[in-house]
């Protein structure tokens, strides 16, 4: 493997990317595919560009540099009672808050208010020749140029190296439950779910393992409101509260990704609810893959006990661990995101859309 | 009466589409002249009105091999030139795509073309407990493809984001005449999110056909509150202790005394008497929610030493309440024959020190200016007033609103929270962005569009500005079918 590049400043993070021909960023390596290119490609890692920069309870903002864990992130917001609430996944595993925006994935949470796309408001960026700069705003509306920082969500390195990042925060709900409902197969699992996202209680998260005959419900409301929500979906859909414990402890398997097979190959498919009947039987064709859907069913990911990830897909994704294409699945590539790239990183100093 | 000949574009233009398609007349280019920013005003060569998609990529392509300029148009309530035509080139009106394409309830989308009106799509979807949330107050004229081009907002953005958070994919013939298909009707999405991207581009990126809506269930229950105080600073110490109390409401507005006393004598709105200032705060949510959260609310409110606290006790009342709101800004528009609305944005603790500022110019300069905004998230909309008859009374307001825009820039916040930059602000641009962010800004827009011809002369600070003249509100205000926000 090549050299390591460790800038301390986002000013040296630019004279990073200008120093080498060939340039990829890393973050905790948590998701190790997108940052797994071409040999000579010097890797400049955000480990020591961290830290918040600025956060403002009163403003429901704050901004950190890329390497920043998103474990500290969590902290500082919990501390004055707010959160981010798609949930940034891989927290315990070190990752950081510009490894989530680059390969655009989110936690259980994302359910209730959207993913990390609807919370991003502004970036810095290192272009393709090293320039230092600044897009979307740091408050909590702007309409003020194209939204680049949207842009970078799920880019994987491949248009910018992120600098820093500016989020929307909210309060944090003041109490959680969590419940266990029953689903016969894959079939009703899609009529739940599709009821769940119907209903009036605004659920934080709803998740299930493919192949089990559950869903995992989380609500987050006041403490005198929670109960006779929790109540009313058992009484019509069946099922039980967690015990605080377990919840804990099912909820962080989903966040973490504990699930996975640590050394097999693991991916992301954007689905809808109606997909997962046949998203189940295809997970259940690779024998020992394991898989579950999240978002009630616009999410899906599989995990392979090998590091060969399935060569055909018929849904497009992105793999996060093993080998194959970044991209698996059918593509739709077009003219312009080329021309994008191009506009962007005029030399090919980062890795192409499509490695 | 004979019409001049037709100019050799426009004849080879009217083989691209069928018969009938392609207005030309002079009385037809008038009522295209300008958006709802009626101080510009530019005559295009010709409006042609497309009925399917494919007729617009025809068009598109077309436009692309001649290297004319076009302006996509849906309702033309831009309030910020943005649908502006552009001299020697064309409009292509989107009002006739207005087919609703899919509904799925399960998945909870809409997929729709781009000339539908933004109310339609929460009309198509109410009877299902549905509705589309984005809810700017021109919503019963706008177009899904103006929203989508501009990102507009609403009285609801704090919690429920913009246009772009609820926009799941879109096609969309770009300028180079390239048909794309960005995201889809999942929540999630896998690369570069390219509809995010989309979405706020001004028209400057080509055309959009078809946009897959998300549908949120619609609120059981709501609790809104009507709170007058004496001094606009108790109202806005008010709306700090509810963001810092950890409360998340739906809308928090904060309207002016001149707004005030404008929607009293508009829409005999009542309002407690001897208030410089009146906030609406509006909970949302499961039944219990609201009636925990509205326990937390009431104690907060009786603390902030209102004048007087009023509870809308029910649906009506509730309504009078937004009627007020949603109608002060027609509503002052009747003090005045002409007004400019700006809509900047300070973070939220400024937003004290940013109205003593602008009432401070607004004295000094002798040009009046009502205040009505939307507290929670620093989305000011300042009204200017003014005379177009008046020598000069327009640089005067056009000097106050500049005044306002760099104020807002320089407290760390943007020259436009929803209405976009259009003509009217693109030389406040370079406030916003270094010289560097701009060009990069512009390599994007070319990778979209090679030749610049999607909408050319809007976003970018460019020499010679369109000729500023005088004119009074949109007809549709007139009208009082719509109002600003
Ligand atoms: C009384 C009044 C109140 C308003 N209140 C609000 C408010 O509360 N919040 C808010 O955000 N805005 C508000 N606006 C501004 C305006 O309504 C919005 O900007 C709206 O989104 C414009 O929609 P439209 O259909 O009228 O678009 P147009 O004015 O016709 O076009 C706007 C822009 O969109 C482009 N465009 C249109 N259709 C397409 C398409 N299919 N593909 C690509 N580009 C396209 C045009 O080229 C143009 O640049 C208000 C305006 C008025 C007059």
């Amino acid at each position: 493997m090549s050299a390591v590049l460790q800038p301390a400043s986002v000013e040296e993070l630019a004279a990073a990317v200008r120093s080498a021909p060939r340039v990829i960023a890393t973050g905790a390596g948590s998701k190790p595919r997108l940052s797994m290119v071409c040999a000579d490609a010097v890797r400049v890692s955000t480990s020591r560009l961290s830290g918040i920069t600025e956060y403002e309870p009163s403003e429901f903002t704050f901004t950190a540099l890329a390497g920043t864990p998103v474990r500290e992130i969590r902290a500082a917001l919990g501390e004055r009672g707010q959160y981010l609430p798609f949930d940034p996944v891989l927290a315990d595993a070190g990752s950081t808050l510009a490894g989530a925006v680059a390969a655009g994935i989110n936690g259980p949470g994302r359910w209730r208010y959207g993913g990390l796309r609807d919370f991003i408001l502004g970036v810095r960026l290192v272009d393709g020749e090293g320039r230092l700069l600044r897009f979307g705003g740091k408050v909590v509306k702007n309409a003020a140029g194209f939204d680049v920082p949207k842009l970078l969500v799920g880019s994987a390195g491949r248009l910018g190296v992120i600098a820093e990042m500016t989020f929307k925060v909210f309060p944090r709900p003041l109490a959680w439950r969590s419940l266990r409902l029953p689903a016969v197969d894959e079939i009703a699992k899609g009529r739940l779910l599709a009821e769940l996202g119907r209903g009036r209680w605004e659920l934080d998260a709803v998740e299930s393992v493919v192949g089990d005959p559950v869903v995992f419900v989380r609500l987050g409301a006041p403490e005198a409101a929670i109960d006779a929500l929790a109540k009313e979906i058992m009484d019509r859909f069946g099922g039980e509260i967690l015990g605080e414990k377990e919840a804990a402890a099912w909820w962080f398997d989903a966040a973490e990704f504990r699930w996975t097979h640590p050394a097999g190959a693991w991916a992301k498919f954007p689905l809808t609810p109606s997909d997962g009947p046949a998203f189940a039987t295809w997970v259940a064709t690779h024998p020992g893959a394991r898989a579950r859907i999240g978002a009630a069913g616009n999410v899906g990911y599989v995990s392979w006990p090998v590091m060969e990830a399935a060569a055909e897909c018929p849904w497009r994704g992105v793999l996060l661990r093993g080998n194959g294409p970044l991209w698996p699945g059918p593509r739709r590539l077009t003219a312009v995101a080329a021309a994008v790239k191009a506009a962007l990183d005029p030399v090919g100093r980062f890795p192409g859309l499509e490695d | 009466m004979t019409r001049p000949e037709p100019s050799p574009a426009l004849r080879r233009l009217a083989a691209v589409v069928p018969a009938g398609r392609i207005l030309d007349g002079p009385a037809q280019l008038a009522a295209y002249e300008s958006d709802a920013l009626t101080a510009f005003q530019t005559r295009p060569l010709a409006i042609v009105v497309p009925e399917t998609q494919e007729e617009v990529v025809a068009l598109v392509r077309f436009c692309h091999a001649e290297g004319l300029p076009f302006v996509a148009r849906g309702s033309g309530t831009s309030l910020s030139g943005g649908s502006l035509p552009v001299a020697g080139g064309i409009v292509i009106a989107l009002n006739r795509l207005n087919r609703i394409r899919r509904i799925d309830l399960d998945q909870r989308i809409a997929v729709v073309e781009p000339g539908v009106v933004n109310s339609a799509v929460t009309a198509a979807v109410q009877a299902h407990g549905l509705h589309y949330a984005p809810d700017p107050s021109s919503q019963l004229i706008c177009t899904i493809g103006g929203n989508v081009a501009f990102n507009a907002g609403g009285a609801h953005c704090l919690k429920y984001g913009m246009t772009s958070n609820h926009v799941l994919g879109l096609k969309a013939v770009l300028a180079t005449g390239e048909v794309v298909e960005f995201g889809g009707a999942s929540r999630e999405q896998a690369g570069p999110d390219w509809t995010g991207l989309f979405v706020g581009n001004e028209g400057l990126f080509g055309v959009a056909l078809e946009i897959t809506l998300q549908l949120l269930p619609r609120a059981e229950c709501f609790h809104t509150v009507l709170a007058g105080y004496a001094t606009l600073e108790q109202a806005g110490d008010a709306v700090a202790a509810i963001v810092a109390s950890g409360l998340l409401p739906g809308a928090i507005e904060i309207m002016e005394k001149l707004a005030l006393e404008a929607a009293t004598a508009a829409v005999h709105a009542e309002y407690p008497p001897g208030c410089e200032a009146v906030l609406i705060v509006e909970l949302e949510g499961p039944r219990e929610v609201v009636a925990a959260d509205r326990a937390r609310l009431d104690a907060l409110l009786a603390a902030s030493r209102p004048v007087e606290v009023r509870p809308a006790r029910d649906a009506a009342e509730r309504l009078a309440i937004w009627k007020g709101r949603k109608s002060a800004f027609s509503a002052v528009g009747r003090l005045s024959p002409d007004f400019i609305v700006q809509d900047g944005v300070v973070p939220r603790r400024r937003l004290g020190e940013a109205l003593r500022l602008i009432n401070g110019w607004s004295r000094e300069m002798g040009v009046r200016c009502a205040n009505v905004f939307h507290a929670g998230d620093g989305n000011l909309h300042p009204l200017i007033l003014y005379d177009g008859r008046e020598p000069g009374a327009l640089l005067r307001a056009e000097e106050l609103a500049g005044r306002i825009l760099r104020m807002c820039v320089e407290m760390g916040g943007s020259i436009t929270g929803e209405h976009g930059v259009g003509v009217e602000k693109r030389d406040y641009l370079p406030a916003m962005f270094a010289a560097e962010e701009i060009a990069c800004l512009k390599r994007i827009r070319s990778a979209f569009d090679p030749k610049g011809i999607a909408n050319p002369g809007k976003m970018f600070p460019e020499k010679g500005a369109p000729a500023l003249v005088h004119a009074g509100l949109h007809p549709l205000e007139k009208a009082g079918v719509i109002s600003r926000e």
